[in-house]
């Protein structure tokens, strides 16, 4: 009865548009909305798919020539995207540059998340001065602007492809903990943990064993959002001369298509543009589909 | 309230030092030797010692870090180490260009993704809805410097509507600063919105929503009457504590646009091993993040009677 009156007044509010609609006409238009999502997921794991064909060698070499210099996009398979400045692929370069971005997507998303579960669960689990010393750490971590960490921790590592991951890792945990740390506090007075805790269950075990599995979806919706956030960040450290110094990757080849473009080469910044805004739109609906699959509340 | 505060600017010592501590450790101990990078590769060994005496950089670190404390506490950083300016004076400066550059967008942005969330909310899962939704993760998945070279090459470079970069202090600087003002108001356009939207729908779906159309409230009514109001704290705070943001400028932008603001300041510190710019400014801002931080708890009490500051 209630959910009758709610739903009436819901409509007139203009919250289920859906109204007037047939049950078979909704559904297909789901299921449209879920293929969509599932589309997301394939081109996500595409990108993967290149990264591990990198890893296995089978990639072309994108040093070698295969044309003349600046050659604009041609129907020939290496040409599609055209060439660069010494008649490299554009495309070559751009699959290897795929790999670059997906393998510090991986490895940002390794350090961060474990960092952020950790921290998170034992403030929140503890209290106390745990919790103030883990609080101190993340409220010092985020005073300083993000960039400026960035390039200090990768200029103390030495320039580099791991020195990057390493500091967006260190830096990127804090959002994780905090929400870690704030459900932690909520499940740790719950009759489960209660009930597991006079079983004789301790602190460690009831912390990873039986809170963490409560509070894990956080950290799998984080990390769509650690690989995204770290796969815009690569671009903007290698423009500013902190990221990958050799090889290929994405933020070189933008940073190359500034001096590029003034010349009407517009080719090499279109293609690594696209296949950046591919991956970074894919997960940006992978992202918010975790989040509305795994959100407990909503009811649909 | 007093003691809120008391305790709120006490509990600034201990960050202070974090990262004072953790700033200090990630530049001197480890950044390019600011003497060398002065005098050049053919520097006799007396101006380098003259020049490291002169700098402090002869003391042992743990004296240079509470030099570094002294200074934080005086507010007073010296000078560069690359131009003998005063950095108080280059702070000011640069902050005035950056908020120049920084508060117009940031105002308008504001003003017209509200609008156009409460629209988007006030028309939820319509055609409207949908396809704004997709156009705006479409905006936020493009690269920040595809944006900036897009937008230069096109409108500056190809139309020749704005000049390619540079600034000029005063009124001058308008004609140089629409163009990047155009930029940061798109690329927030879509993070804003959004979360705007969601703030609104959020509230969509508390209590007194259902009374006030049991009570046979109009949805207009509901939305800008109702809705509204309770939407404003989390987008105030939202608000403020993103306002020391605006004093750094905006990195990339000011790069690009050759605009002499903080973040470009910064950048040409770090490269340069300017040290004491790097420690100034970075103490400044965490200083300012935290006493926005400060503001927007003190806010969030005025304007929701439910929260108590204790």
């Amino acid at each position: 009865m209630e959910k009758v009156e709610t739903m009436q007044i819901a409509n007139q509010a203009g919250v289920q548009q859906q109204e007037g609609e047939s049950l078979g006409k909704r559904a297909i238009k789901r299921l449209l909305r879920r293929k969509f999502i599932l589309a997301c997921f394939g081109v996500v794991s595409l990108y993967i798919l290149i990264a591990i064909v990198g890893y296995l060698g089978l990639l072309p070499d994108f040093q070698a020539r295969v044309g003349g210099s600046y050659e604009p996009p041609s129907l020939e398979f290496a040409k599609l995207l055209g060439t660069d400045i010494f008649g490299r692929s554009i495309l070559f370069k751009i699959l290897v540059g795929t790999k670059t971005a997906m393998t510090i997507g991986f490895l940002v998303m390794l350090i961060s998340i474990p960092i952020g579960l950790f921290f998170g669960s034992i403030a929140g689990y503890y209290g106390g001065k745990v919790d103030a010393g883990v609080m101190w750490i993340y409220t010092v971590l985020s005073s300083i602007p993000n960039l400026l960490l960035l390039i200090g921790i990768s200029y103390a590592l030495g320039k580099g492809l791991l020195s990057i991951c390493v500091a967006m890792g260190a830096v990127g945990w804090v959002g994780l903990c905090r929400l870690i740390r704030g459900e932690v506090m909520k499940h740790k007075n719950l009759e489960y943990v209660l009930a597991v805790r006079l079983l004789g269950a301790g602190d460690m075990r009831i912390m990873f064993r039986h809170i963490l599995p409560n509070v894990f979806h956080l950290a799998i919706i984080s990390a769509s959002l650690a690989m995204l956030s770290a796969i815009k960040s690569e671009v903007i450290l290698t423009y500013l001369g902190v990221g990958i110094q050799n090889g290929a990757s994405w933020g070189t080849m933008v940073a190359d298509a500034t001096g590029e473009l003034v010349n009407g080469i517009w080719w090499p910044l279109l293609g690594v543009s696209s296949a950046m805004f591919i991956i970074l739109y894919a997960l940006n609906v992978v992202g918010d589909a975790l989040r509305d699959a795994l959100d407990p509340k909503l009811v649909d | 309230m007093v003691a809120f505060l008391v305790r709120r600017i006490l509990q600034m010592i201990p960050i202070m030092l974090g990262v004072s501590l953790l700033i200090f450790l990630l530049f001197t101990t480890v950044g390019e030797d600011p003497v060398r990078l002065a005098l050049g590769n053919h520097a006799t060994p007396d101006a380098i010692a003259n020049l490291r005496a002169k700098w402090g950089l002869d003391q042992p670190l743990y004296m240079q870090y509470l030099d570094f404390l002294k200074q934080i506490v005086t507010l007073d950083f010296g000078e560069s180490f690359t131009t003998g300016d005063r950095l108080s004076e280059m702070f000011a400066r640069g902050a005035l260009v950056s908020l120049s550059l920084t508060v117009p967008p940031f105002v308008l942005g504001l003003i017209v993704n509200l609008a156009i969330a409460v629209l988007i909310a006030f028309y939820r899962g319509s055609w409207f809805d949908r396809y704004s939704t997709f156009l705006f993760v479409a905006a936020m998945s493009i690269s920040y410097l595809v944006y900036i070279m897009f937008f230069q090459y096109v409108f500056a470079f190809k139309f020749g509507w704005f000049p390619i970069n540079g600034y000029e202090f005063g009124w001058g600087a308008i004609p140089y600063l629409v163009l990047p003002w155009i930029i940061i108001a798109v690329v927030s356009a879509g993070p804003d919105i959004r979360l705007f939207r969601t703030v609104f729908l959020d509230e969509t779906k508390a209590d007194y929503v259902r009374t006030a159309f049991a009570k046979g409230c109009s949805p207009g009514r509901v939305m800008f009457k109702h809705i509204m109001k309770n939407a404003m704290i989390p987008i105030l705070t939202y608000t403020v504590i993103n306002i020391p943001t605006l004093i750094l400028g905006a990195f990339l932008m000011e790069r690009f646009f050759s605009i002499p603001g903080t973040g470009d300041i910064l950048i040409t510190a770090i490269n340069n091993g300017d040290f004491p710019i790097i420690k100034g400014l970075t103490v400044l801002i965490a200083i300012s993040f935290t006493v926005f931080n400060l503001i927007t708890d003190i806010l969030y009490a005025y304007v929701d009677p439910r929260v108590q500051l204790d």
